[in-house]
């Protein structure tokens, strides 16, 4: 019993960052249709900040959680502004390669000034040690991650479901020349919602850094599992790539319980099988 | 009158294909223009040049006397050109009531929402549906409707009535004579005659990529045997 709550937080924290990762990628597809494979990259830019801030400006957590996102959202849009708008008007697969380019470039970077071993970031002390909930043990920080992870999620859908600037995300996914003739001006919009990706990447990045190590590789092992979460959930599609997130964060530590062999491919498993009866994905509409 | 826009020599392309070959047009402040044309011979096109959507351009676009040939197309709509596209362009992610809140407003003397919703009853009973679920008539309302809004000078309209019933057709000729009234200067692409010799006060008559001929409506008898000729009608 102890062993499968356990897996379940395990599987739920694993969730929240999956949902948050897959959430920017989802945001950025549905408008600049670009696959971003720089997310990884961007949320191990988020950890670096973090531990960066600390290491020499004595910035701590909590203002980190704010600034670390603030600062690679920038990093994203001066790129998005310079480089990434160049290649809308040419195939998808440009989009894809230079971002693929960009995640090598930024992760050997900093395993070259860095190394490969993981640096240790501490959690805030308020969030320190646990609390016994009487079935399970909760470390407190862990707690916090789901919690603040479900309302950054909800947050960003409400910005985008409910309000006048997310009518504007929306009507462009569908039709951006026409917001364009509207009077909207849409390549801010586009720098924006890749900043807006960026950023959220770069907060998981934050939220995972006292979880895990803080380390250059730290992207690549996740970015992988956060694509099969998007096909999963069909791709562009905000509410599924949150709820598909932490599904299968839940159904990987449910595995590690009742089949741990098979823990690390179950969700290659899931979405092999989603691809073979929904080819859009469990929450995607058909194109 | 005064004119609010005028088209000198322009010329646009698809890629490689040359579709308007030296436009001249004149729009005065009010008026209701209509081009008419068999199809295919740039009659969308001149629309979609003008607001600056097609960028492979050439030739002079004045527009309240401002030159619109360097303006970038989110600017278009700011300087007072309001655009319905043939394809009505309505959002199916976005209620009838976002969709009508979108494009923002670029000047004084639009009207508000209650107005709207006082002209079109059938948007203000469904504004909580998505766009897509209207009719084809209620879309190309809520079209016009959120042009309305913004408070443009010139409302520039791709075949409004296509596919439509008698009905609505009736009715959106009726949109626009009170548009009219309030001063609005509208230029028209339609291919249903009828409903366009009812509306409008002049006609271009558009082949092959340019103007071929420029009417009142009294001379449209005159003009029928050789619109007879042009049109096929």
């Amino acid at each position: 019993m102890q062993a499968l709550f356990g897996q379940l937080l395990i599987g739920l924290i694993n969730g929240s960052f999956y949902a948050l990762l897959s959430l920017g990628l989802a945001v950025i597809f549905g408008l600049l249709r670009v696959i971003n494979f720089a997310h990884g990259a961007q949320y191990m830019l988020g950890a670096f900040v973090a531990f960066l801030l600390l290491q020499y400006a004595g910035i701590g957590y909590w203002a980190a959680l704010i600034v670390a996102p603030v600062i690679v959202g920038l990093l994203g849009a001066v790129i998005e502004r310079t480089m990434l708008s160049r290649l809308y008007n040419l195939d998808p697969l440009y989009g894809l390669l230079f971002t693929f380019g960009l995640a090598l470039t930024i992760e050997g970077t900093f395993r070259y000034l860095y190394g490969a071993s993981g640096q240790p970031y501490a959690p805030p002390p308020l969030l320190s040690g646990g609390t016994n909930l009487g079935f399970m043990f909760l470390p407190n920080y862990r707690g916090w991650v789901v919690v603040v992870s479900l309302l950054a999620c909800l947050g960003t859908w409400l910005l985008i479901e409910k309000t006048k600037l997310g009518s504007y995300l929306r009507a462009a996914t569908e039709n951006p020349v026409l917001v364009q003739a509207f009077g909207v001006n849409v390549p801010l919009l586009l720098t924006f919602t890749y900043a807006l990706g960026a950023g959220l990447a770069a907060f998981a990045g934050v939220l995972a850094a006292p979880v895990y190590q803080v380390s250059p590789l730290m992207g690549t092992n996740l970015i992988i599992v956060v694509f099969a979460v998007v096909v999963v959930g069909g791709m562009g599609s905000i509410m599924g790539a949150i709820l598909t997130g932490y599904m299968l964060g839940i159904a990987e530590g449910l595995t590690k319980v009742f089949y741990p062999e098979a823990s690390n491919i179950v969700i290659f498993v899931i979405m092999a099988i989603v691809l073979l009866l929904r080819p859009a994905g469990l929450f995607g509409r058909d194109a | 009158m005064k004119p609010l826009l005028q088209v000198k020599g322009l010329n646009s392309w698809y890629g490689e294909s040359h579709v308007l070959h030296g436009v001249d047009m004149t729009v005065g402040e009010g008026e209701m223009i209509t081009i008419l044309g068999r199809n295919g011979v740039g009659k969308s096109t001149t629309l979609r040049t003008i607001v600056g959507i097609l960028r492979e351009r050439k030739g002079q676009i004045l527009f309240d006397g401002r030159d619109m040939m360097g303006v970038p197309l989110h600017k278009t709509a700011h300087a007072g050109i309001g655009f319905v596209p043939e394809e009505r362009g309505i959002f199916a992610t976005l209620t009838v009531e976002e969709n009508l809140m979108l494009p923002p407003v670029v000047a004084r003397g639009g009207m508000s929402l209650d107005e709207i919703y006082e002209l079109f009853p059938n948007l203000a009973e469904r504004r909580t549906s998505p766009g897509t679920k209207l009719s084809g008539g209620e879309q190309q309302m809520l079209a016009m409707a959120r042009i309305l809004r913004t408070g443009v000078k010139m409302l520039l309209l791709d075949e409004p009535t296509e596919g439509l019933a008698p009905v609505i057709v009736q009715r959106i000729g009726e949109v626009l004579k009170k548009l009219k009234e309030r001063g609005m200067t509208v230029l028209l692409v339609e291919q249903n005659f009828r409903f366009a010799s009812k509306i409008a006060d002049r006609f271009y008559l558009m082949d092959h990529g340019q103007m071929v001929a420029d009417f009142p409506v009294a001379e449209l008898p005159d003009q029928m045997p050789m619109l007879h000729k042009v049109l096929g009608v």
